[in-house]
């Protein structure tokens, strides 16, 4: 045997390793990624397209999905608000405990959604510290929407905050240093120079973080009350059809949400080419 | 360094409120909550017999499905890195979908799919094996739920990772096995710690994906945050608290022991350099 024939062989073996370890890969990527998601629509379409159709718009489920499009619509104005404000803060100053708020910002993720809920049902519950005085005043805070709203807030604002960070402490802050010192008063700086460098990692922050306000289940589920109709977002209504073995109802609203969760991850694979393109043609013209 | 950049008093003002009053508060309303009870009554609630099997079988559960998820979280992260292949780019999007898909959702789809009528109940049920409401479908759910912790640790270290190292040990006389155990996983550890120890610690705190495939039964398939909620159906909130409390001190300790363990990996790569 000369060199060349072993070079070939060894080849053909790497080759062949190769198309083992791919095909491996997509055998456990299909049985634990795309089985659930083809079941969602699958069911949900099961009976046909019409069944869907009155699925989705029978009353209780257009109650859900409008009381789920209002959570977000007050969430997200919201969450951008403080994400700017914290992301302004930590990533453009230096000062002593920078550490500890970032890592603040973490906590949200690592505590379960049901303790989560049960956090704020001790703050604004009946006997609550808040809650006591807000139900003297004549609000309901617990087991209705605004208890939902607080607990999206708090599942889904450190996600706009993490996602400006990295790109506002990449880029520095010397050119809103230079239109300040050009004249630019607090306002226009922010929004012809700060927006314009920070506005895809907003996008990017925004659409996540609607993806999981509108998906939030357990932390929701604590606070809510279940209250058909009333107090029931897309996610538990959709639980509340599944046990009471309406699986055309829980499967069409779900599959609502498994779209939006496409979407989703479209939007995000999009922006994140649309970033690396940016950042080549910058690095193209600073070589050039 | 000194900046002339507006707004750092009222942005940390709005900061340090936002963070207490969403944070801080209601974690310390959850402590004071739990003291309320005496020491007794606390210890009699930590060490009851279907709290104790709750956070053992969330453990066992979580376990089983990190070990899985590190095997296959590592072969998903080389294919996509080191190979091309027709609907790659559509796989890297996918594997993201865990974040993305809320739980509740989540949790029916799996709970039907594994359900002896379903799918892949139905072909498991015919050599006598059943997902379905048992601790396994526990862990069918929690490998769903944390395999891209495991994926998107691995992949960036990876693509950072030059395939020349791996020719130098091949050239050098190292064999396949040596080579992953010498060379790639060494550079990986640090990423596969954290990324399968978030994924843990998401396992045991994890609700929506699981209730519906679990079964619930008390002492064989009830996680602890279905101990919560029945605590609360009851009206006893000192009860949960106490359990919730349990919950934030492991996930805490978890996140210590991660952040310890990459220390001192960190500290031994820096001695080697």
């Amino acid at each position: 045997m000369n060199n060349s024939t072993i070079r070939l062989k060894t080849r053909e073996k790497a080759n062949r390793q190769k198309w083992i370890l791919i095909t491996l890969g997509f055998l456990f990527f299909a049985v634990i990624l795309l089985a659930p998601l083809f079941t969602v629509f699958y069911y949900a379409f099961a009976q046909g397209f019409a069944l869907f159709m009155q699925a989705i718009g029978n009353e209780e489920a257009l109650a859900a999905i409008w009381l789920t499009v209002k959570v977000a619509l007050i969430v997200l104005p919201i969450n951008m608000f403080i994400g700017v404000v914290m992301a302004w803060t930590i990533a453009y100053f230096n000062f002593k405990g920078k550490a500890f708020l970032t890592a603040l910002l973490d906590l949200p993720f690592s505590i379960s959604p049901v303790v989560v809920g049960l956090m704020f049902l001790l703050l604004f519950g009946l006997d609550g510290l808040a809650g006591k005085w807000f139900i003297e005043h004549g609000f309901r805070i617990v087991f209705a929407m605004p208890s939902i709203v607080i607990v999206t807030l708090f599942v889904t604002f450190p996600l706009i905050v993490k996602s400006l960070i990295p790109t506002m402490t990449a880029q520095g802050n010397s050119e809103e240093q230079a239109a300040l010192i050009l004249g630019a008063n607090t306002w226009t700086l922010f929004f012809t120079v700060t927006l314009p460098k920070i506005k895809w990692a907003l996008i990017y922050g925004v659409i996540l973080s609607n993806a999981r306000a509108m998906g939030e289940f357990g932390a929701v589920s604590v606070v809510s009350g279940h209250i058909r109709g009333l107090t029931n977002t897309i996610p538990l209504y959709v639980e509340i059809s599944y046990n009471e073995y309406q699986f055309i109802a829980a499967f069409a609203c779900a599959s609502l949400l498994a779209a939006l969760a496409l979407l989703t991850l479209g939007c995000q694979t999009l922006l994140g080419r649309l970033q690396r393109r940016k950042v080549e043609k910058s690095l193209h013209s600073r070589t050039a | 360094m000194r900046t002339v950049l507006p707004f750092f008093k009222r942005g940390m003002t709005i900061t340090l409120l936002w963070l207490f009053s969403m944070i801080l508060l209601p974690l310390g309303l959850l402590i004071a909550t739990a003291l309320q009870l005496g020491g007794t009554d606390i210890w009699a609630i930590v060490s009851s017999e279907r709290v104790v099997a709750s956070i053992l079988l969330s453990f066992k559960m979580a376990f089983f499905a990190t070990v899985v998820n590190l095997v296959f979280g590592f072969l998903l992260a080389w294919i996509l890195v080191r190979y091309d292949f027709w609907g790659k780019k559509l796989m890297n999007a996918l594997i993201d979908l865990p974040f993305a898909l809320p739980t509740a959702v989540a949790g029916i789809a799996l709970a039907s799919l594994y359900a002896p009528t379903g799918l892949f109940g139905g072909w498991l049920a015919k050599i006598g094996v059943q997902i379905a409401y048992t601790p396994f479908g526990i862990a069918v759910a929690l490998i769903f739920v944390s395999l891209p912790f495991v994926v998107r640790a691995i992949q960036p270290v990876l693509e950072s990772l030059d395939p020349a190292y791996e020719e130098a040990a091949d050239i050098l006389g190292a064999n396949k096995r040596i080579t992953l155990t010498r060379v790639i996983i060494p550079a990986l550890a640090p990423a596969i710690i954290s990324g399968a120890g978030m994924g843990f610690a998401r396992s045991l705190g994890e609700y929506g994906s699981v209730i519906f495939i679990a079964g619930n039964v008390p002492l064989v398939s009830e996680i602890a945050p279905l101990i919560i909620m029945s605590k609360l159906d009851l009206y006893d909130v000192r009860g949960a608290s106490v359990v919730a409390l349990l919950m934030i001190g492991i996930s805490f300790l978890l996140i210590f022991l991660i952040n310890a363990a990459q220390w001192q990996i960190g500290k031994k790569m820096m001695q080697v350099k």
